[in-house]
């Protein structure tokens, strides 16, 4: 028997009432592999990432996570989905009554019951890894810069060592030297603790450098998916015009000419 | 034509309010069975006792201190009239107990502990922190609901017996230093004349209060959308159904109470 993939999606439907965000998409992620979502704004990259966490709940469709059904799964079974995942998020989402440090140490302390003492300094070493000082790891969130907040959420995803890490947007804000650090770290989570990634971003220097495979959403499905090699000659209008950045093209943006 | 837009207008208010009965049940159900199922967040829970506890002394003692101040003149003058001002010790007594202050304390933490609350977890909620504990595998209602409302159904009780002593006091100070009551006598007559159930009915309501604030504070946080807005929806949402639940459980504990 084939080994199952980490992820799979069959058919996955999401609306938010009228609105379709998801309409049938399908995607496997494969054991240690990493995979880059890429698509415009407000396709519903996000939303679909947070079908496969189980914080939105798909209105059709399976997700599977290691070959187990997740969708309507029980809380105990949800627990230990919980406990293979970390999520990088869009907006950070940094607990702001908490110190720097904790916000990374969180899934240490609470979720894995470590003692502080030694959940700090795992804390300070990955703080460390995307650039933080133990200076700012005293620091509340709100004292943060967008950039600064972001490697810290990046942290705090991969400080419990999770078998999957989804990364929404990790270098959307940042400095294109500091793009390139958290690309190489996400590189690294990947291959030295063989997890499996599934990320999103709209830069397309980033989503080269840290996909095994590109998938790109539109209209609520995945349109074209292939190893990052074929990217460039996918044969896909849709592809090229979002690779090239192209105003014109089959996808067409909602705004008012001059 | 108008009837029946006027009857399907009040009947969709009807549905309105049976659902949202619904989920506030359903939310509150959950949040309980949580408040009894490990893990539990001990060192949360006393932040939680101290930032309503204590942090609601000041509020609560001064609202309770003027109205057992007001309340001592206004029965003084109102009994002069059949010549009972000699009751006034006794009617401040059991009108604090029973009544003001943990109706007066309820509504006061209400709009002190139930607002922040709502604006805490209603910020937490639209800036995806409650997800985030989702993925750290921290369950938001053992880890911020559960903490809170054991903490309000404890700690109101707590502010109620304060607000007690303290508006008692206040009828005393006036009726000793304005009304020329005798101050030995005053004291005597409040002892006598409360009974252990004056008390403990006004803290059996202050726990109930006390877990409608928190709870409502909870719920409408949890439940807000859309950003700043929603947020401060959810606020003055938290308030005002938290202080229409207070008066209506008022009635009904006082009935269970005083109702031979
Ligand atoms: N909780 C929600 N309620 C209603 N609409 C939502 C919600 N989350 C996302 N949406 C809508 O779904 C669409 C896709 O959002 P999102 O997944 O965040 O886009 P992106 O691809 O940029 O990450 C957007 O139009 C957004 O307005
Ligand atoms: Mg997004």
């Amino acid at each position: 028997m084939a080994e199952s993939p980490k992820i799979s999606l069959r058919g996955v439907h999401k609306s938010f009432g009228p609105k379709h965000v998801l309409s049938g998409i399908d995607l496997d992620v494969g054991r240690g592999e990493s995979v880059v979502i890429i698509g415009g704004s407000g396709t519903g990259k996000s939303v679909m990432l947070k079908c496969i966490l189980g914080i939105l709940s798909p209105d059709q469709g399976k997700i599977a996570i290691d070959g187990v059904e997740s969708v309507g799964a029980g809380s105990a079974e949800r627990d230990r989905f919980m406990r293979k995942f970390g999520m990088l998020f869009q907006s950070a989402a940094l607990f702001d009554s908490l110190r720097v440090w904790e916000n990374v140490a969180f899934g240490l302390i609470q979720g894995k019951g470590m003692a502080r003492a030694e959940a700090r300094e795992i804390a300070l070493k990955k703080l460390a890894q995307v650039g933080l000082t133990t200076e700012v790891a005293e620091l509340r969130p709100a004292e943060l810069s967008g950039g600064m907040q972001k490697r810290v959420g990046l942290a705090r995803a991969i400080a419990t060592d999770p078998e999957i890490i989804f990364f929404d947007e990790p270098t959307t804000g940042l400095d294109p030297i500091m793009a390139d650090v958290i690309n190489d770290l996400i590189v690294s989570s990947v291959k030295d603790l063989g997890a499996t990634a599934l990320s999103i971003t709209h830069d397309i220097a980033s989503a080269r450098k840290i996909a095994d495979r590109i998938a790109m959403i539109h209209d609520g499905r995945i349109i074209w998916d292939g190893p990052v090699a074929q990217l460039d000659d996918s044969g896909n209008p849709y592809v090229d015009q979002f690779i090239n950045g192209r105003a014109d093209g089959p996808i067409k943006m909602q705004v008012l000419r001059p | 034509m108008i009837v029946l837009n006027l009857l399907a207008h009040i009947g969709r208010l009807f549905l309105g309010f049976l659902g949202a009965s619904g989920r506030l049940a359903i939310f509150a159900g959950r949040a309980v069975s949580h408040v009894f199922r490990p893990p539990f967040f001990p060192l949360i829970t006393l932040q939680q006792m101290i930032s309503i506890g204590y942090f609601s002394l000041p509020v609560v003692g001064l609202t309770t201190l003027f109205t057992g101040m007001a309340l001592a003149l206004q029965i003084f003058e109102g009994t002069a009239r059949f010549n009972a001002e000699g009751a006034v010790a006794q009617v401040v007594a059991i009108g604090m107990a029973r009544e003001l202050a943990p109706v007066l304390g309820g509504l006061m933490v209400a709009g002190r502990v139930g607002a922040a609350m709502a604006a805490e977890i209603g910020t937490m909620r639209v800036t995806e922190q409650i997800d985030a504990l989702t993925t750290l595998s921290t369950n938001p209602f053992k880890y911020l609901i559960a903490p809170r409302l054991i903490a309000g159904t404890l700690m109101l009780p707590f502010l109620v017996l304060v607000g007690d002593i303290i508006g008692i006091f206040g009828g005393f100070v006036i009726s000793v230093n304005l009304l020329h009551f005798n101050a030995a006598t005053y004291v005597k007559n409040t002892v006598d004349f409360l009974e252990n159930v004056d008390i403990i009915s006004g803290l059996v309501k202050a726990g109930v209060f006390g877990f409608i604030v928190t709870l409502m504070g909870c719920y409408h946080g949890f439940r807000s959308r859309g950003g700043a807005e929603g947020v401060g929806a959810a606020t003055t949402n938290a308030v005002v159904t938290a202080s229409i639940l207070i008066l209506t459980a008022n009635l009904i504990i006082t009935r269970l109470f005083f109702s031979n």
